[in-house]
Order: C-alpha cells, then structure tokens, then sequence
C-alpha cells in the first residue's frame, strides 16, 4: 500500500474525530431550537485542555496517567483495522476483527481500572457499570461481524466491511438491517450515548462513562476526551460501512463521501439523543440483549 | 524384549527427561535428611530441583526438536511389556511443567521459609519434587500401566501439598474431596486404558482402528471425558478445584493451576490422538463443555471475594477456552477440515502454555499479597500498588495476560482459537456454529471485568484495613520468578513467530496425517501480530513519555492532593467500591446459577445498633446436587441397614437364598443367562 494512502489514513483517522461531536452537538441543538456552538468547538476544547494545568490525586498510580494514553492509543490503533471509505485498511489480515474487538477492550481494562486507582465511590460505580454492559455489547459485536463475514466470505474486516453494497443489500435486506440496528445499539452504549448513558448529564450517581473520569483533569482529560471521539469514529465508519456503500466510490471523491457519510451517522446519533429518554440503568441490559439477538438472528437468516 | 528406538535427538531427550525425574524424585532428600528450621536443607533441595528442571528443559527441547519420537521398551514388569516414549507432545508439555515448577520452588523456598514453618516446610519440598517428577513420567508413559502409576503418584503428591496446613479444617476438608475426585478419576481411567487396551490390542498405546464398534468408543470418549474432565476441572466436573486451590500454599496452587492442570488437557489430546476416525459429535461435546466451562468460570469468578478462589475459578475459565481449541480440532479431524485441525490445535497448545505462564504469575502475585496482609479476602485489601509497586506492576501484566488482551500472550492463543471457530462458522454448517465463538466473546468481556476488579481493588485505591496499610513488598526471591513469568508472557505476544515451530511440531505430533503439512503461521500472520503488538507498546511509550514530566511536576506541586469527592466531605477507604459491589451489577443477572446467599442487617428504629451484612457464593454443582445427592444415597443405604444385624446365622439364610434365585433363573430359558455369561 503507498504511504501516501496511509497518510491520508491517519490523518482522517487523527482529525476528523472532534468534528463529529461537533456535528452529533449541531443536531442536538437544532432540534431543542437553539443555534448550538460552532461545529470546530470540540476542537478548541482539546486545544484548551492541552494547555491546562494537570491537577493528580496523591492516591493515584500510573495506571492513572496510562489509561487516557492506552484509550487513545487502542483507539487509534482500532482505526488502522478499519477501511476509511477508499482507503484500505493499513492493518488487515484474516481475524483482525478480534484484534478491533479486544483493543477496544484493553481500553477499557485500563479507563476502568484508572476509575478505582482514585478510590472514589462514584468512579468504582462508572467502572462496574462500564464492564457490567460490555459483557454484552462484545458478543453483539461477534455476532455482526459473523453475519459480516458470511455475507462476504472473508475474514478480513476490510473486505467484511466493503461487502454490503448494490446486489448485496437487495439480497439480503433484513439481515444487513438487523446488523445496523445491533451495531447501532452497540455504538450507542459503548460511546456512552442516550439511551445507555447521558454525557451531558450533571448528576453524578446516574453517569457511567463520564464518571470514570472526574478525576481526569488537564491534558490527561484532553486524551481522555480525545480517545473517546476516535472511538466514536470508528464505531461510526463500522456502521457507515454497513448502511452506506461507500467504497464503490473510489479516490478523492470517494474519501469526499465517505466523509459526508461518516457525517450522516453523526446525525443519525444526534437525532437519536434528541428523540429518546435515557433509560434507567437497569432496562440497559435489555436494551444491550437486543442488540445480541439482532445481531444473532441476521446471523441465523444468513444460515443457510 | 527390551530396545530402545528412536533418532539421537529424541533419545537423548527422552533419557534427559527420565533423569530430571529421578533428580526431582530425590530433590526432597536432603531436606528431609537436616534439621527442621535448616536453611541449607531447604536450600539444597531448590538446587536439586532447579538442576532437576534444567536438565528436562533440556531434554523437553530436544523432543521438540526431535525428528521422530523415541520409544523405550522395558522388560515386562507388569502385565505385558512397558513403554515409555518422547515425542513433540511430551516435550511441550513438560516444557510448563519444568518452568513454572523450578521458578515454583525458587519463589517457595522464601514463600514457605523453613524457619516460620518448620512443621511442614519438609515434607511440603518432598511432596512438591514428587510431583514434579511424577508429571515427567505421565508424559514420558506409553502404556495404560506406567500411566496410570505416573497418574495416581500425582494425585497421592499433589494431595499431601494440598493438605500442607493439615491442621485448618477447611484445608482437611479440601484435601478430602480433592481425594474423592481425583480416585474417581482414577476409576474412569482403569476403565479407559481397559478399554483401550481391548480396542488397540495391548496395553501400549497404539493407534484405535475405525474399525472400532461405535458404541464401544463412545464409551471410550466418555471415560476420557469423564476422567481426564475431572483433572482438568471441566464444569460441571470441577468442584473440587477451587477449594483445593485455595487451600494449597500460593506456590502449589500456581504449580497446581498452571501445570496439574493441564495433565488432564495432556490425557484427553494423547487418547483421543489415538483414535484413528473420531465421529463429528465428540468434537460438538467438546465445544459445548469448553463454551460451559468457560463462560461460567468467568461468572463464578466474577462472584468470588477470596482472591486465591476466584484465580481458581479462572483457571476452569481456561480449560474451557483450551477444550474450545481441541474441540474445533476434533471437529476438524472428523470432517477432513485441515485449517480446524490446525487452528483449533495451535490455540489449544500454545493456551496450555500460556495459561501456565499466567496463571502462576497471578498466584505468585496473589502468594505475596496474601504474606504482605495475611488475608486473602479482597474486600480487606487495597492500595497495594504504592505499597508492592513492583508486585503490583507484575500482577498488572498476569492480568492483562490472562484476559486475553493485546500485546500479550493470551491473544495470540485466543485468536487462533478464534479464527478457527470463525471459519467453523463461515463453512457450510448451520449458523449456531457461531455460538461457541460467541460464548468465548462474552468470556473474554467478563474475564475482563473479573480482572479490572482484582487488580482494581487490591491493588488500586485506599487501604481498606490495617493490614493493608502496612503491607511490605515481596522480597526479591519471590519477585525473580515472577519477573520471569511475566517476560515469557511478555516474549509470546510480541514475537510469537519465535516459538511457533514448537506449536507446529506439537500439532504434527498429534495429528499426523494433515498438521505435519501446515504450519499455522499460514492461518495467523504471526508477523503481522508482531507488528501490531510492537506498534501498541511503541506510541503507548512515546505518548508516556511525553506526559511522565507533566505528571512528575504535578505530584511535586500538589504532593497531598485528595480524590475528587464530589462534595462529600466525610469521603473514607470504607466508601470505596468493593469487590462484590463492582461485580453486582453481573452476578445478580446470574442468580440462578450463583444462588448466593445472604445474612441481611436487620436494621429498626431511628437509631440502629452495628450491623453486619456477608454474602457467599458457595459451588453451585457441590452444594445444591452432589451433597444432597450423597446425603440421600447414605439415607437410603440406612434403610438397608436393617437386613445387617450382625448373625452369622442370617447371612447363611442370605446365600442361601441367593443361590436358590439363581439356580431359579438359570434354570428358566427366557433369562438371557447365556448372554451375559459369555460362552
């Protein structure tokens, strides 16, 4: 693969992250009728927090400071698994899928491990809840990408991912449909999206994501909202992948739609958030099981 | 008829083997010969040991080396000639056995200093040579008698190391029913090489013709099933393990979980290599066991508070994931399926080793824990890390490790395993081929979980007692094997392509006619794995680096900063999460499996008294079906107890009247007396 396409991968991969907040908190704004901040505000947040002073509680371990860097870093290295619309994926080989599932879970063995080193109650609470759901949000994720994998015959996330276009689509219809919803469920509660958590939410004892980190402070907080906004990228272009076929368009005009559907998604997500109530803690795993059974019987309708 | 055949590599190897086993046999002597409270017996005697393990190091490797294996014939000792054998298989096996047990004796010999337990210090360093030895010979063995003798010297040694502290009644009574299981074990394997010896013509392990009656060896499956099952500690089989582990000091439980383990994985993969055309279903019984055994040894260690318990658990967790790899090869083996054969295999072997690897770290880790605060309860631990930053830190890779996560080892092995399940799914079978795959996600989710907890709790945080707050680090000698633990887990996940060649020579060992000719680096770009694993550590690195001056400068500014508190100022240890309350949030949606029980406060009035509130999460297989069903067995016999009186006249009355039933029934031509006479 020329270096310029792997470039061109990282640098889409590294920058266009904060701008989906931006887009998910445009969509959010629009529909409660008020203008919103402007699109590039996540991006001057990170700037700011960069620059800040770094506060640390004199309980913490390293495992404190290392979280936020290993949640960038899986994040990042999550994404080199993923094509970016035309772009292959710099990392693919058969069974990379497992390598994106357990990045995205050595992420979070550390942010949670990082919630208990502040021996804070709240954070413990963030931490059991964040584990608590990914039991099931893991098998959801298999559950797609086998139905992936049956649909094109390949292992690779890469080929996985560009398979659902054209004739696909139109012979396999549910199936590809139930998978979206699962993958859409499972980006919702592993981004800590409404209905599974609230990230704008104030109240401590209702947090799961945002509570993990209270004690983040400074650029550690930066990385630690930064990793976030790559995994968010990257749960998006799996779904994006899936509803819209953007690989058939190829070079620059395939990255512009790529971008625009990556976009989409985002949109999709704040439409969501500004549609639904959050649901109580307890209806998540049900929420969180519905995403295993959708995921499970598109996998069962590609049977045979 | 004696001989011994076989290339110089693997000769060499096999005599290397026997040696280290007759070294480690005696390695116990000069303990047991000096004084009690000697240091120097002690010290001898972890010489012998560590002579005794290199010199099968030694010999394991060139096994593995080893063009073609070796057979050694002994003049008939016993019914028939005896034979004992290296191969690739031996040496792989052996391989975990003589590491984690020579660093087992290293970390011991401190762990369990003869001056503070002179009572059992002895006895514990003969026991433990024993067994190490006895392993050696149960993988050198070749015929059902050496083997079951290697077998029942195991179970004998491994019981008097569980029973170390005689003197607790709970390790009496784990001792115990270690034994009962580990003789019914035995029982099935009596049957087993009976039967093997029928179907393979002669006690020597020889290759099961698909000539084979179905019946008969579904029977054989069953018995291996069963008795290797129970060794192992497959769910529902597995009762005995976590006590047994948790009684045994930390070293024994670390050799007990990493390696005796595995000598029921060992059984299974040799008896079912000999047969020559296994039936697609053993390999589904397989896969259904392992995706049982590890989904809900995960659950139950969720559960657990006693740390050295919930390792234990884990360890079924473990065998599961490998009995997933040996499945999907079976699986293989009976559909000409190559790449399952190879995959399944691949992860099957290289997560014996592994497992080894970690789950002695993790028991080394939880020993220390356990000889800096003296309790093993998790909820009584905390803030260990500032107190053992270097346990805490090696812990910390054990963890990481065994929840399968990259840039270490336990992904290597899990994603072959993976893989292979992948393709299972993706052929032409129906789409539940996907379940066994699913099952190992949501482990790995919750082994997640399980280990963000331990580490958490124990180690992270504020004390949560004195003891806590006092703890020491662990002295050198016992934080040297733990260090060599973790670097060899460390070595697999970034260069597995190192020692790839050995999982090649194991699978070609044991599936000959499709492994020989396939490595498994076709299936899993190992080097690709290099890179990815090298890249993660690599930016990890740099981005630390890059903020380690920041962090420095902020600890020196701000040196007493407290926690966060949201606002609460009465914020002490005791508010923190405990292990329990991190896990409710899982272990309440598996309540029917759990059946935890609880002794709720009672709390009344304005002003209640101190109140206490204790959960526990006993065995669900032991306490709610085996003891039941032993209590009604014994009530039934007591009803049978009425026909024993004791007078010599009534048994005579008893034959005799037997005999006249018999003599009855023969006499009736309707009774197919003649089919169960033979002729």
């Amino acid at each position: 693969m020329a270096l310029s396409q792997i470039l061109v991968h990282l640098g889409v991969l590294l920058l266009l992250p904060p701008l989906l907040l931006g887009v998910i908190q445009r969509t959010k704004s629009r529909f409660a009728g008020r203008r919103g901040p402007s699109l590039v505000q996540p991006y001057r947040d990170l700037a700011k927090l960069a620059r800040k002073e770094l506060a640390l509680s004199a309980t913490t371990t390293g495992v404190f400071a290392l979280a936020p860097v290993l949640a960038v870093v899986t994040a990042v290295m999550a994404g080199l698994v993923v094509p970016l619309g035309p772009f292959d994926a710099p990392i693919s080989f058969a069974g990379d899928f497992v390598l994106f599932a357990y990045l995205l879970a050595l992420g979070r063995f550390f942010t949670a491990a990082a919630a208990l080193d502040t021996g804070s109650p709240f954070e413990g609470m963030g931490a059991a809840r964040e584990v608590g759901f990914a039991w099931l949000t893991e098998p959801a994720l298999f559950f797609a990408f086998f139905a992936l994998a049956r649909l094109s015959g390949s292992l690779q996330l890469e080929d996985m991912l560009r398979a659902p276009e054209g004739e696909l689509w139109r012979d396999s219809t549910v199936a590809l449909a139930l998978v979206a919803a699962g993958v859409l469920i499972v980006l919702l509660a592993e981004c800590a999206r409404i209905p599974v958590d609230d990230p704008a939410t104030h109240l401590e004892l209702t947090m799961i994501h945002e509570v993990m980190v209270l004690d983040h402070s400074g650029p550690l907080f930066g990385l630690v909202e930064y990793g976030a906004a790559v995994k968010l990228l990257v749960l998006d272009v799996l779904l994006m992948h899936i509803l819209v076929p953007a690989a058939t368009v190829r070079g620059w005009l395939g990255l512009g739609f790529f971008v625009l559907g990556v976009l989409a998604v985002a949109v999709l997500i704040g439409v969501v958030e500004s549609t639904m109530a959050r649901l109580r803690l307890l209806r998540v795993p049900a929420l969180l099981v519905a995403a295993v059974l959708s995921c499970g019987f598109a996998l069962l309708l590609l049977g045979r | 008829m004696s001989g011994f055949e076989g290339p110089l590599a693997a000769r060499a190897g096999l005599l290397l083997l026997l040696g280290a086993a007759f070294v480690l046999t005696l390695s116990g002597v000069p303990a047991l010969l000096l004084p009690r409270r000697s240091l120097s017996g002690s010290r001898w005697t972890v010489r012998l040991t560590l002579a005794g393990c290199a010199a099968g190091i030694a010999g394991a490797v060139a096994l593995l080396a080893a063009s073609a294996p070796a057979v050694l014939r002994l003049p008939g000792l016993f019914l028939g000639e005896g034979q004992l054998g290296g191969d690739a298989l031996s040496g792989f096996f052996a391989l975990p056995v003589l590491f984690v047990g020579g660093l087992g004796a290293v970390y011991g010999r401190t762990y369990w200093d003869p001056r503070r337990h002179p009572r059992h210090g002895r006895r514990l360093q003969f026991s433990y040579g024993l067994a190490l030895a006895s392993l050696l010979l149960l993988l050198a063995a070749r015929d059902g008698f050496t083997f079951l003798i290697a077998w029942e010297t195991m179970a004998l040694a491994t019981y008097f190391l569980v029973v170390t502290e005689e003197a607790r009644a709970e390790v009496r009574a784990a001792g115990w029913t270690y034994l009962l299981y580990s003789h019914a074990a035995l029982l099935c394997l009596v049957a087993l090489f009976a039967l093997q010896a029928q179907l393979g013509g002669g006690f020597a392990f020889g290759a099961i013709p698909a000539t084979a009656a179905p019946k008969e060896l579904t029977a054989l499956f069953a018995l291996a099933l069963v008795g290797f099952g129970i060794k192992a500690g497959v769910m529902p089989l597995h009762s005995w393990l976590p006590d047994a582990h948790a009684s045994a000091p930390s070293h024994v439980s670390a050799l007990m979980s990493g390696v005796v383990l595995k000598m029921g994985i060992y059984g299974l993969v040799r008896t079912l290599g000999l047969v020559a055309a296994p039936p697609l279903s053993w390999g589904v019984v397989l896969l259904v066991a392992g995706g049982l055994s590890a989904f809900f040894g995960v659950v139950f260690a969720l559960a657990q508070h006693d740390l050295k318990k919930l390792l234990a658990y884990h360890s079924i967790e473990n065998i599961g994931i490998i009995l997933l790899g040996l499945g999907l090869a079976m699986a293989g083996r009976a559909t000409g399926r190559a790449d399952w054969v190879v995959l399944g295999m691949a992860g099957c072997l290289l997560h014996v080793w592994n497992h080894a690897l970690f789950k002695s770290l993790l028991f080394f880790g939880a020993g220390s824990v356990l000889h800096a605060t003296g309790s093993r309860e998790i909820d009584l631990q905390g803030g260990l890390a500032k107190r053992m930053p270097a346990t805490a830190g090696l812990f910390l890779v054990g963890a990481v490790a065994i929840c399968a996560l990259p840039p270490l080892n336990g992904f290597v092995s899990e994603l072959a395993i993976f893989l292979g399940l992948a393709r299972a799914a993706l052929g032409p079978g129906p789409a539940w081929a996907a379940l066994p795959a699913a099952a190992l996600a949501a482990t790995g989710a919750l082994a997640v979980a399980c280990f963000v907890k331990v580490y958490g709790i124990v180690f992270l945080g504020t004390p949560r007692s004195e003891a806590a707050a006092a703890a020491k680090e662990a002295p050198a000698p016992m934080l040297r094997p733990m260090a060599l633990l973790a670097a060899a887990c460390v070595a697999i996940g970034i260069a597995p392509g190192l020692f790839a060649p050995a999982v090649d020579r194991g699978i070609a060992a044991w599936a000959e006619d499709t492994g020989a000719l396939l490595g498994w680096g076709r299936f899993l770009p190992l080097g690709r794995l290099a890179v990815v694993a090298a890249l993660l550590i690599l930016l990890t690195a740099l981005i630390s680096l890059r903020l380690a001056p920041l962090c420095r400068r902020a600890r020196e500014r701000q040196p007493e900063l407290p926690t966060w508190d949201c606002g609460f100022a009465g914020a002490s240890p005791r508010l923190q999460y405990t292990a329990s309350s991190f896990a409710e949030l899982i272990t309440s949606r598996f309540g029917w499996v759990l059946a935890p029980r609880f002794r709720w406060p009672r709390i009344e009035g304005p002003f209640p008294e101190a109140s206490s509130f204790h959960s526990e999460i006993a065995d669900s297989v032991l306490e709610r079906l085996l003891r039941p069903g032993v209590r009604w067995l014994v009530r039934l016999s007591e009803r049978l107890r009425r026909y024993h009186q004791g007078s010599l006249q009534q048994y005579l009355l008893y034959v005799v009247i037997a005999l006249v039933i018999l003599l009855l029934v023969s006499l009736q031509p309707w009774w197919p007396v003649e089919r169960l006479g033979g002729s």
